[in-house]
């Protein structure tokens, strides 16, 4: 094999099982760190090895083999952390070293441990993305629009604050695993949300961190496959993600839903979603994910965005209102209810909800106003809602709507329009 | 590994009245017995909310001495406990079993130790 091959190879093995060994001997030796170091170091030996001596057939299996030996020959070389290796004598002097595929699958604790919540938001997902999803630190950079020295930063504080306070890599027991899994669902589920409408910047979406999640989550889903919320928030990443080759024109253009080309949908990712949805729901108590992917199944199975199942829509919201509580999801039942009884009857909700804080700076919350306002005729209202959600938004494609209705209600040309 | 619980109560010098519900000393000795009893306490003992007293040494070696607690907080630390455990999730969970964490708040925070850095 040529050299650049191997090295192709190694990259690939890399990429797809960076997460399980730095699970498996961040669990061993409890220390992420040396875990990085040693699979980085291992990494580098196959580099030199494979273009001499070929591939070896369990590509992982060796990798993790160099590593392991790797960690023992550190610690043996490092004083501070002598005392610890008595600890690990039986475990390194085990005979057999077994091979990848009989080796248990430790990328559960790692989750739990990036997704404590003893981090800070921002770093857990960041971890995540690092550890789990096995990015670069200047790729998880790029991917929250940050320069690479502070994500470097918030990535390598996190990491001492495991160390130093001793976060465990372990996998809370049954009693604690429905206080700690929403925490973890929650990181899975803002990194999607991260890639699928940035917070700022030129890109409506960016789709390498929406793939990352929806990654995450089949992982996560592999690990834990009797837990029906991680059912739930995959089948609603699959199920939003499926609109992606729709969601933007040729030229760059945000196109809403009521205008996006359904046949730009994935129909197999609507196919899994909606398998994934049913056994997400099947049983008693489905939670928050379960049920805002049957919202998103409803929308994905509708020819046309008039033909939606409003009354349908309109009634998860109120499952959704009463588990979990939200401005935000009185937000959207208010704009599903004029779906269904008309833009009066949303306005009359949009405006009951203007009271809350979170909501007046959304800029969502403006624009909806401003299209119900619209949609009544109001248009010097609807142009002051609009003008407000432009002061509150930093994606550009997003901008580019607002100014675009804004310009359609005060240029005086005919806004082709709902409604009226 | 041990970890620091300050236990933050409402400072009575705040100038706001202190909330209801504060803690009973019958609560407070269940948990003394039951992190006793569970042999992970290595100190700890309730603070004197009324009499503290800074000492600030400036930059020419003046030293100020002030009445009271160091900042104009509305929470003071008013005691404390030093617990040994085997990581964080275990401090959290006794923090969390302390009474004073359901009146103000219990900050966990690792010892120092030189040889970790």
């Amino acid at each position: 094999m040529s050299g650049e091959g191997a090295a192709g190879s190694v990259e690939a093995v890399f990429r797809e099982d960076r997460g399980r060994l730095l699970a498996l001997l961040a669990a061993r030796f409890g220390d992420l760190d040396l875990a990085e170091e040693v699979v980085s170091d291992a990494m580098e030996t196959a580099l030199e090895r494979w273009p001499v001596d070929g591939v070896p057939d369990r590509p992982p299996a060796w990798l993790l083999t160099v590593a392991r030996r790797k960690a023992l020959d550190r610690i043996r070389r490092d004083r501070v952390q002598a005392a610890r290796l008595a600890a690990l004598r039986v475990e390194a002097d085990r005979a057999a070293e077994p091979g990848f595929d009989d080796i248990p699958d430790e990328r559960l604790r790692l989750f739990f441990t990036c997704c404590h919540p003893a981090l800070p938001v921002e770093a857990r997902t960041a971890l995540m993305l690092r550890f789990l999803a096995g990015l670069t630190t200047p790729e998880v950079a790029r991917a929250f629009l940050v320069p690479t020295a502070t994500m470097a930063q918030r990535i390598v504080r996190a990491k001492r604050k495991i160390r130093d306070a001793r976060i465990p890599f372990r996998v809370p027991g049954p009693e604690e695993l429905p206080g700690r899994l929403p925490g973890v669902l929650r990181a899975v589920y803002l990194v999607f949300t991260e890639g699928y409408a940035a917070s700022s910047g030129d890109g409506l979406m960016r789709p390498g961190l929406a793939d990352e999640a929806v990654r995450l989550a089949r992982i996560l889903d592999g690990l834990l496959p009797g837990e029906r919320e991680v059912k739930g928030l995959l089948a609603l990443l699959v199920l939003t993600d499926a609109r992606r080759a729709a969601r933007v024109d040729a030229a760059g253009n945000q196109v809403l839903l009521e205008d996006q080309d359904r046949t730009l949908w994935d129909a197999g990712l609507i196919a899994e979603g909606r398998r994934l949805v049913v056994a997400a729901l099947t049983g008693p108590g489905a939670g928050p994910y379960a049920v805002q992917a049957a919202i998103a199944a409803l929308h994905d199975e509708a020819v046309s965005f008039d033909d939606t199942d409003w009354p349908q829509i309109v009634a998860l919201y109120d499952v959704l209102l009463r588990i979990e509580p939200s401005p935000l999801v009185a937000l959207n039942r208010a704009v599903a209810v004029a779906m269904r009884d008309g833009p009066k009857a949303g306005l009359v909700l949009l405006d009951d909800l203007s009271g809350a804080a979170e909501l007046r700076r959304y800029h969502l919350f403006h624009a909806a106003r401003a299209d119900l306002l619209s949609r009544l005729g109001r248009r010097a209202e609807a142009a002051d809602a609009y003008r407000a959600a432009l002061a509150l938004t930093g994606n550009e494609p997003e901008r580019a709507t607002f100014q675009r209705k804004l310009t359609a209600l005060t240029g005086g040309s005919r806004e082709p329009g709902r409604g009226l | 590994m041990k970890y620091l619980l300050l236990i933050n109560t409402w400072s009575p010098e705040s100038g706001v009245e202190r909330p209801a519900g504060e803690p009973t000393v019958e609560e407070f000795m269940a948990f003394e017995k039951a992190v006793t009893d569970a042999g992970v306490k290595v100190d700890g003992q309730a603070l004197d909310l009324e009499h503290a007293t800074t000492v600030h040494v400036r930059g020419d070696g003046k030293r100020v001495v002030t009445d009271g607690p160091f900042a104009e907080t509305r929470e003071m630390v008013g005691g404390y406990y030093l617990i040994d455990v085997p990581d964080l999730d275990a401090a959290l969970d006794w923090a969390a079993r302390c009474p004073g964490a359901r009146y103000g708040t219990v900050q966990v925070r690792t010892v120092w130790e030189p040889d970790a850095a």
